[in-house]
């Protein structure tokens, strides 16, 4: 799983994070001047971050699946590092998507939480990604834990659809799509769509952000562990050696 | 409209704090390389 790290101190992930800066800020911005709609009065104004926020988490499952494929065929260290990152921003994406939810559903369903199918599934979602990102720190750097990640990478996948489609599947209190498949009684008008659209490309590009971070903390760490390793293997041998012991091939 | 700004700061709080922990951890692990 070695390779060659090339420094990553280029000023992309820079200015990602500047663009999700103005971006984000811009989103807050039209999302809380968003018009009162009849159906909903303010409360649709969350329209600009909990749906952005869980888009956010399907990609998070995507990229990391995708990353844990290219991993288990290639074996290259950077995918692995791939995987994980966007396991644990999906992760905290996901949690965001929870609770954002919650807040929305107590003035609009009259409670905090409701073991709705989409609830329950997304729920589900995030332990499986707690899970992943908690059990990948229990195991030795290597080979085995690149697997391991990947493995639960696929898993999460595997949760996607079933998360989506729940609202499809059972039924659910939670509302349908109304981007693929729309639906006049929807009241996601053009002020809508705007601010929803604007918070899907600010999140996309903070999740970006983050996962060039944690990829490179990930690397970092990696060079952490292999300097502990080298220097412990150093002490060893020279408490093995003692001062008067000579040098292996001195006579 | 507090459940809106409930909603938005839970989201900008969250987000933040992981974005700085971020940068802390890889400031952290630099500072370490180096010395």
């Amino acid at each position: 799983m070695s390779e060659t790290r090339r420094s990553s101190s280029g000023r992309a992930p820079a200015l990602l994070g500047w663009a999700s800066l103005v971006l984000v800020g811009a989103t807050v911005g039209l999302g809380l001047v968003l018009p009162k709609s009849a159906e909903q009065a303010e409360y649709s104004r969350l329209i600009a971050i909990h749906p952005p926020v869980a888009w956010v988490s399907y990609v998070a499952v995507v990229v990391a699946a995708i990353a844990a494929i290219a991993c288990l065929l290639t074996r290259r260290a950077s995918f692995d590092r791939l995987n994980i990152a966007s396991l644990e921003v999906g992760a905290v994406f996901t949690a965001l998507t929870l609770a954002t939810g919650s807040i929305w559903s107590r003035p609009t369903w009259g409670v905090w939480w409701r073991w709705d199918p989409r609830l329950t599934t997304e729920a589900l979602l995030l332990a499986v990604l707690v899970g992943a990102v908690a059990l990948r720190r229990a195991l030795p750097p290597g080979r085995g834990r690149a697997v391991v990640t990947s493995v639960f990478s696929l898993a999460t996948l595997g949760l996607l659809p079933l998360v989506h489609f729940s609202v499809e599947l059972w039924r659910s209190q939670h509302q349908r799509g109304t981007l693929l498949a729309p639906d006049p009684a929807t009241n996601a008008d053009s002020p809508y769509l705007g601010a929803m659209f604007l918070g899907f490309v600010a999140f996309t590009v903070l999740y970006s952000w983050m996962v060039v971070q944690r990829a490179r903390i990930e690397a970092l760490e990696e060079d952490a562990d292999e300097l502990m390793l080298g220097r412990a293997i150093a002490e060893r041998r020279a408490e093995g050696l003692g001062p008067s012991d000579p040098a292996p091939g001195v006579a | 409209m507090g459940y809106v700004i409930a909603g938005y700061l839970t989201t900008l709080v969250g987000l933040g704090a992981y974005a700085l922990w971020l940068a802390q951890r890889a400031k952290s692990l630099r500072r370490d390389r180096v010395q």
